[in-house]
């Protein structure tokens, strides 16, 4: 219906590697953007998606070579750096992901969106008053006075989208804008982004997580290792994919899928087809045994309370999701159940022991039975130990003895986590997200521990590493009835992984039940609105 | 650090180290001789750095000052690390009014500019190296004490901490593998840096009259004794001063080295 706004084909970008060879981070990619749709890119990390999107701005900072690349009619092949300058932001605008780190603080929000405009500065800050007007931005007059600080994380969001849509652009590139938001954030920026849609802009929507591109894409490009494994409209991709690597993606999406059930998926060893992972079947007695019992949990800083009254339990060998955006309490809840931050008032008891409030000294003997994992797991490891080092000082219980029975039990905690023993040399820097992790839960369960808090344990990892995590958690629970407190702030992670929830929200636990209930028939206003801010997910039912 | 940067470094350290323990390898006369008949001598092969008023070799002098520059250097910054060290650890792990209290009193003494400081603790205990050695000293720990203090702040915060306490690892546990070996890296590099801005300090001092009294081969004492005759004697000034130059300048580069090889 329309000429394309970009048009891309056999883009390749190339970055100087070590001993003067060449990393292919992009090879051979074909795509074109159409005014008033919008394309998903998807892959993971290192995928080659983000340098395809940052090349549509000439921001690579790599080697770039096209066949075509025709960005709005110009020839954007060699085009210098003040070319460039002209078409940044007035014809190609970016959606930066952090909004935390991407405003400056110290200036008004209305100097970060409009200090690239021509105009006086009365006229500026009047185009910025209307931009944040335009992405709905609440009191937008009073708001551009502020500064980032002052804002919550939605008017941040909301910020950035206008910064981006300040000049007028023909093309918006959306890199992860929704990665690690909350989820009424997230509905939120999926909103925005479908309403640039209508305004006739082309969109090019980046993102690790098919489930989010799928709710705003009219077309999907599946890329891995620089290249596009698979592309097609949406509803063809999602009901009939061709490709092994988009059928493991979309398997990895743990909206709906039951429990214990797989995420993700192993090669075979014969012509690396693919097979479902499979666990142990669910053989767990569940017992009116109380892993974990919270009474009356309250926690105030300064005059903010960040937990009040909060009381629940976790049945020993099953799971309890709390589910909570961020500054609910969750955290601050999971901190004073691992006593490692004293409750105002309340307790909390592990399998019927008295265990916090309480001395140090008193409970060190039941710290063996409660292990924690985070969501970052590099700062939770010293940064001068190695991955061996790491786990002999955990099972040693700090006494870092060089024992070979110590090195034998770190063996097979990394077997148990399905990690490779070359690693235990490595520093945990050099390992990847979802090895990282793994080496967490290694160190987690090296006092074999009854009860694992894991708080964020996966939200920062892809989707697909995610998927393999959540299907190691499951196997451990299986096979060694662990119980498992687990927070997030994504639905569907804890839908897949819980037997209860619990949803808090502004320090209170809103409601509790099973995970069907909760998903399916929430009855507080607040579960409700989360619930209808989830991605809707269609494609699992016609599986 | 590059290839370069070591060698450098190493020849540094070596040079200093010689002239500060055996000044006579490098320079084999007596630096308190005097020879009137040869005063004022501009530099020349028999006197590299010229001579002095009273016919003293400045070369002699300056390489024989390292030993009591450098003593005066890592005695006083040792007194400040030492002081700051005590400091950062009460206030970091103390009770919380008492790190209230020591902060407080610490903002006090950073209101006084440190070579104030300095010269207000030598107007009570009269010049001298001992007493420039205290005045450095205690001048510069309130710096150090905060810069400690936050330091073990946030490692006692961190989620390494955390870690280990849920692991049920004993308090000695904790300092015995994660704080100490996690501070000493950040310490070193405060020291390297702090020996070099003690030197100048010190020479500082001296050059006042307040440091190491005359006729020792002090380089600030040396200093303030060329001035007198700067405008035919440029070399009583200038070789002195390089010498304070190069050994901040050189101790100031291996602390950023030593902080940046870390990250």
């Amino acid at each position: 219906m329309n000429t394309p706004a970009v048009e891309i084909e056999n883009l390749s970008v190339t970055f100087p590697g070590p001993n003067k060879t060449r990393i292919e981070a992009v090879k051979n990619v074909s795509l074109t953007l159409t005014p008033g749709k919008a394309l998903g890119i998807v892959g993971e990390s290192g995928s080659g998606k983000s340098v395809t999107a940052r090349s549509l701005l000439g921001l690579t900072s790599g080697n770039v070579t096209a066949d075509t690349l025709n960005i709005l009619g110009t020839d954007a092949t060699r085009l210098t750096e003040k070319q460039w300058r002209e078409i940044r932001g007035n014809k190609v605008a970016m959606i930066l992901q952090d909004a935390l780190n991407s405003l400056d603080p110290l200036r008004p929000i209305h100097r970060e969106i409009a200090d690239a405009l021509p105009g006086s500065r009365k006229q500026r800050k009047q185009a910025a008053v209307e931009a944040l007007y335009s992405v709905e931005m609440p009191e937008p007059a009073l708001r551009a006075e502020q500064r980032s600080p002052q804002l919550s994380g939605g008017m941040r969001q909301r910020a950035l989208i206008a910064q981006a849509m300040i000049g007028s652009p023909s093309v918006v590139v959306a890199d992860e804008a929704t990665t690690a938001l909350d989820t009424r954030l997230t509905r939120m920026v999926l909103d925005q982004l479908a309403q640039l849609k209508d305004q006739g802009i082309a969109l090019a929507m980046i993102s690790h997580d098919l489930a989010q591109i799928a709710q705003v894409a009219d077309d999907i490009i599946v890329m891995r290792h620089g290249e596009i494994v698979e592309s097609g409209p949406t509803e063809q991709l999602l009901s009939n994919p061709q490709h092994d690597y988009t059928k493991q993606l979309l398997a990895a999406i743990p909206s709906g899928v039951a429990r214990f059930a797989p995420l993700s998926q192993v090669a075979t060893t014969e012509a690396g087809t693919f097979e479902n992972f499979r666990h142990p079947a669910d053989m767990r007695k569940l017992t009116d045994t109380l892993a974990i019992a919270v009474h009356g949990l309250s926690k105030t800083f300064g005059d903010h309370a960040a937990v009040s009254d909060v009381s629940f339990s976790v049945p020993q060998g099953s799971t309890l999701g709390l589910v909570g955006e961020s500054g609910s309490g969750k955290t601050t809840t999971a901190r004073m159940i691992l006593g490692l931050e004293r409750p105002d008032t309340g307790s909390v008891s592990i399998f019927g022991q008295h265990f916090a409030p309480a001395k140090e000294s008193d409970r060190r003997d039941l710290r063996d039975q409660l292990g924690a994992i985070y969501q970052d797991p590099l700062a939770s490891f010293d940064p001068r130990y190695t991955t061996s080092q790491i786990l002999i000082n955990a099972l040693s219980g700090g006494t870092t003895s060089r024992s070979r029975h110590y090195h034998k039990r770190a063996l097979e905690l990394l077997d148990l986590v399905e990690l490779d023993s070359s690693l235990l040399s490595r520093s945990p820097r050099e390992l990847s997200g979802g090895q990282r992790q793994r080496l967490a839960i290694a160190r987690a369960l090296a006092p074999k521990p009854d009860i694992l808090v894991l708080d964020e344990p996966v939200s920062a990892l892809d989707v697909s590493v995610q998927a393999t995590v959540l299907d190691l958690l499951d196997r451990l629970q299986l096979e060694t009835g662990t119980s498992y407190l687990f927070i997030t702030h994504d639905l569907a992670v804890v839908e897949h992984m819980s037997d209860q929830i619990a949803v808090m929200t502004h320090g209170n636990l809103v409601e509790t039940g099973t995970a069907q209930q909760i998903i399916h028939e929430p009855s507080h206003p607040y579960t409700q609105q989360l619930i209808a801010a989830a991605p809707d997910w269609g494609p699992r039912s016609r599986r | 650090m590059s290839r370069t940067a070591k060698i450098l470094a190493t020849l540094f350290v070596g040079l200093v180290v010689t002239a500060a323990l055996f000044p006579s390898l490098l320079a084999p006369g007596d630096p308190l001789a005097v020879k009137p008949s040869e005063a004022f001598q501009a530099p020349s092969l028999q006197y590299p750095f010229g001579t002095d008023e009273s016919g003293r070799n400045v070369y002699t002098r300056v390489v024989h000052g390292t030993a009591d520059s450098l003593t005066i250097g890592l005695a006083a910054t040792a007194l400040g690390m030492g002081i700051a060290i005590l400091l950062g650890v009460i206030t970091a792990f103390g009770p919380r009014w008492i790190d209230s209290v020591i902060l407080r009193l610490l903002e006090v003494l950073y209101a006084i500019p440190a070579l104030l400081m300095a010269l207000l603790i030598i107007a009570f205990t009269g010049p001298g190296t001992t007493p420039a050695i205290i005045a450095v000293g205690l001048s510069t720990a309130p710096g150090y004490s905060r810069l400690i203090r936050t330091h073990l702040r946030t490692l006692v915060n961190s989620e390494m901490f955390d870690a280990a306490t849920v692991l049920g690892h004993s308090r000695w546990h904790k300092v015995r593998n994660h704080l100490i070996p996690n501070t000493l890296s950040t310490l070193l590099a405060l020291i390297t840096l702090g020996i070099g801005q003690a030197v100048i300090w010190a020479s500082a001092l001296s050059f006042l009259g307040l440091g190491t009294p005359p006729p020792a081969p002090e380089w600030g004492a040396m200093l303030a004794n060329g001035r007198t005759y700067l405008h035919f004697a440029w070399w009583l000034t200038v070789f002195p001063g390089a010498a304070i130059v190069t050994i901040a300048a050189g101790a100031t580069l291996l602390g950023r080295t030593a902080t940046r090889s870390r990250t």
